[in-house]
């Protein structure tokens, strides 16, 4: 019988649960069908007017009925749709009533415009519009529910409320690696024995027009705006931006005893997590990339494995001129010699960079590259940049066997967060 | 679990209105006068603003500091603060493997820019391409920086040096208690053995009162104590952090425990349902308190919203100990309230005496014996009930 715990004798962490929302569709089927086919789910932007700004696609999440609605509504649907599916798929627990915490990564939240300009007409001031008289106005109090939705806490204690997690739900931001910071939240938890279960989600359905023009002011996005489905170029030479996406991914972790003391079935397992910070920069990292080195090595280590027992990176690649460079310089340190054979790719090639979900739902494409026997494409890769020769299953799916996937997230304000996935329990 | 490792608090950085430091708290505290309260600025509403401070202590260069909006210059001036408290500034090889939590809001709004936007955005013929355009033309790039909540910890790497590995997380009050059970956690299990956590809040914004005006829990002004009668909540500036080691850790570098933080816990009442709260706390600070009651006092971080701070009043008037208000002191600071508050506690246990009771707050009552253990609790004004234990090492 198999052990129950790993190299280190802790409990080995499975999952038994996956969901994911992107701009391609919902759930996991419909993505995996349109990610292989290598589909790109990013368009014309149509929530807000585009007149004027310099970049006007992105991948928004529009097909779902109350798209639209503000930023913390929007990313709880997403959140609660790809948990839904994690949760189903499971089996884990009875209806409303999931047997442990849940590590939720949620965007920035704050109040918004469309509340804004409702509160300085309320407030019907003769001169100019100051917060004192949005002050004023809130004071009426015709507008508490306002409060809860922005609240950084709400969107985790809705879902809290909806699937019955244990306890007070952690909400948390590690910016771009927040997806794997919930998902290490829930390994650390079940490996100390806190729990025998836990909730990962990362959710992002933020893609106002405000934030779409401050990444724009820090000049961090594509503005090939043409052909918007071409315009996310991880690893290309013609590279020039992230694409700003939406999305969410949940995954459902137990440990292993537990997973199969229900039967469920294993759809992988979460083998090492590692995380390292950098101080160099606020927008940009190490040019020497020793945090991302740091990060990978250490993620190996925690898994009890050497970078040779690797067989696919699904890579950060957001497709900017610099993390693309910097990824590839600490991929070759790690990697060395074979970093030029190793398939790699990157799923924001196709769905956009979804920020504070993205490492979930990459994390969720890896366990189904892995059980599939099946990598998805970094399309759009017309034109290699000479400097960074890498294997990116250029444009066209490949069929090969993975056990072991390196899943990258590199943050923006220096978090990095490195994840290891296999597909069953050494 | 019974393999539990004690966890140590071996640095404390504390600013607050009251000043910086734990002496200049300490001293600020033996004297029971008013606290230091702002009812004017802000009107109708009181808060409590930061000390003056000399960012530049901390935070040596003004390139760093034109980078952060204050909510983060304070918290990474607090963590300055906490890391010269261990002895670890400077330190690369330690900070190099130093875990972080923070508890971090965010925001900050540029209130100029947004003023003006809704000034004039109803009369334009097109108010959405209006809004983007003065959006893109007067938002300071770097102000982004500023309003991402996982950004002071960015800060504190970028200017301390920490960078172990780095945690940022969100949810308001119950986020402060969740960054330092977290870090106390690990040490306890042996997976981390250094850990630097806690939060920073300006209060001096009235984006942030908005929130609270929502829903009109800010406190007004005249200020009053929260505890014997909770009117809102009287929001402070303040940061705190506090560096967490395993003993071995700590000894072999010759570190001296300011106090052990003997454990933490971080729960959700269903709010809807009357008691909840309540018996929630009851049980945590029975939990928190085991079988000694000798040299056992309460420090409150009530938030001062009546339906919470009532419901949290009620269960500590009933476990019999000596309880004082942190946040009459200085105020709540929402996500570092729990830090700040267990900041007080190791400070106090530390001494080994607890501060003068305030006038008017009728549930503080001398107490002159030893104090050797305090629990700290916090009820959320809106979710999350926290508790801790500090105990003195001898």
């Amino acid at each position: 019988m198999a052990s129950y715990t790993d190299k280190a004798g802790r409990p080995i962490v499975v999952v038994t649960g996956a969901g994911m929302v992107t701009s391609l569709g919902q759930g996991k089927q419909d993505n995996w069908a349109k990610l292989i086919a290598g589909k790109s789910g990013i368009h014309r932007i149509t929530r807000f007017p585009i007149d004027g700004l310099r970049t006007t696609i992105a991948g928004t999440v529009d097909f779902l009925a109350e798209s639209g609605r503000s930023a913390p509504d929007l990313s709880e649907e997403l959140a609660s749709l790809a948990a839904a599916e994690a949760i189903a798929e499971s089996g884990i627990g009875s209806k409303g009533n999931f047997p442990g915490p849940l590590f939720c990564a949620v965007p920035p939240i704050e109040i918004e415009w469309p509340q804004r300009r409702v509160l300085a007409q309320e407030s019907a001031a003769n001169g100019p519009i100051t917060y004192d008289d949005l002050l004023r106005a809130a004071e009426a109090g015709t507008h508490e529910a306002w409060h809860e939705r922005f609240l950084y806490g709400s969107i985790a204690d809705h879902l809290a409320d909806k699937f019955g997690t244990r306890g007070q739900p952690i909400s948390l931001s590690t910016a771009c690696a927040s997806g794997n910071t919930s998902i290490q939240l829930g390994i650390e938890a079940i490996r100390r024995g806190d729990c025998e279960a836990a909730l990962s989600i990362a959710t992002d359905g933020s893609v106002t027009a405000e934030a779409l023009i401050r990444f724009s002011l820090l000049s961090a996005l594509s503005t090939n705006n043409e052909n918007p489905e071409a315009a996310s170029r991880p690893f290309s030479k013609n590279r020039d931006g992230f694409i700003i996406a939406e999305g969410a991914g949940a995954l459902v972790l137990e440990s292993l005893e537990h997973a199969m003391a229900r039967g469920a079935e294993i759809i992988g397992v979460l083998e090492g997590v590692g995380e390292m910070a950098d101080s160099f920069h606020r927008t940009r990292s190490s040019p020497d990339a020793k945090p991302v080195i740091g990060c990978m090595r250490a993620a190996l280590t925690d898994a009890g494995v050497t970078a040779d027992d690797i067989d696919y990176i699904n890579a950060h690649g957001t497709s900017t001129p610099e993390n693309d460079r910097m990824e590839f310089t600490g991929m070759s340190a790690v990697f060395g010699e074979r970093i030029g054979s190793i398939p790699l790719s990157s799923n924001k090639s196709m769905i956009g960079h979804t920020l504070t979900a993205a490492a979930a739902i990459e994390a969720v494409i890896s366990l189904l590259t892995i059980r599939n026997g099946r990598i998805p494409p970094t399309i759009n890769y017309e034109i290699p940049d000479p400097a960074i020769p890498l294997d990116v299953v250029p444009n066209v799916a490949r069929d090969t066997q993975v056990n072991r996937v390196m899943s990258n997230s590199f943050g923006f304000g220096g978090q990095n967060v490195c994840l290891l996935l296999t597909g069953e329990p050494a | 679990m019974s393999d539990r490792r004690d966890v140590w608090i071996t640095g404390i950085g504390l600013v607050s209105s009251l000043g910086e430091g734990l002496e200049a708290h300490w001293t600020a505290l033996a004297t029971p006068a008013k606290p230091a309260v702002d009812e004017t600025t802000y009107a109708p509403y009181v808060l409590h603003p930061l000390a003056k401070i000399d960012f530049d202590q901390q935070i040596p260069k003004r390139g760093d500091q034109r980078q952060m909006e204050p909510w983060q210059r304070i918290g990474t001036y607090a963590a300055g603060l906490a890391l010269d408290s261990a002895g670890l500034k400077g330190n690369k090889e330690i900070l190099a493997t130093t875990d972080m939590v923070v508890a971090a809001g965010g925001g900050e709004r540029d209130q100029t820019v947004d003023g003006a936007i809704l000034t004039d955005i109803e009369k334009q013929p097109n108010p959405e391409v209006f809004l983007s355009e003065q959006l893109q033309s007067n938002l300071r790039p770097t102000l982004f920086l500023a309003q991402l909540s996982n950004l002071l910890a960015g800060n504190i790497s970028i200017v301390h040096g920490v960078t172990g590995s780095s945690r940022t997380f969100m949810g308001e009050e119950s986020s402060g208690t969740d960054a330092v059970r977290i870090g106390w956690s690990r040490i306890a299990a042996g997976t981390s053995e250094i850990a630097l956590v806690g939060g920073a809040y300006n209060a001096e914004r009235r984006d942030m009162l908005l929130l609270f005006a929502l829903k009109s829990v800010a406190l007004h002004a005249p200020w009053a104590p929260v505890l014997v009668d909770p009117k809102g909540v009287p929001t402070g500036s303040a940061g705190a952090f506090l560096v967490l080691e395993s003993p071995e850790h700590a000894m072999a570098r010759g570190a001296k425990p300011i106090a052990k933080l003997s454990g933490v816990w971080s729960e959700r009442a269903k709010r809807g349902e009357p008691g909840a709260i309540e018996a929630l706390v009851d049980e945590m600070i029975r939990t928190a308190k085991g079988d000694v009651s000798e040299g056992t006092a309460i420090l409150s971080a009530a938030c001062g919203a009546p339906e919470p701070t009532s419901a949290e009043v009620a269960a500590i008037s009933r476990a019999g100990l000596p309880v004082r208000s942190v946040t009459d002191r200085v105020g709540h600071s929402l996500e570092a309230q729990m830090p700040v508050a267990l900041a007080l506690a190791a400070l106090a246990v530390s001494k080994g005496k607890l501060f003068a009771p305030l006038e008017g707050e009728t549930l503080e009552e001398a107490f002159d014996g030893t104090l050797t253990r305090a629990i700290v609790t916090g009820v959320g004004h809106w979710r999350g009930e926290g508790v801790a234990l500090v105990e003195r090492v001898d």
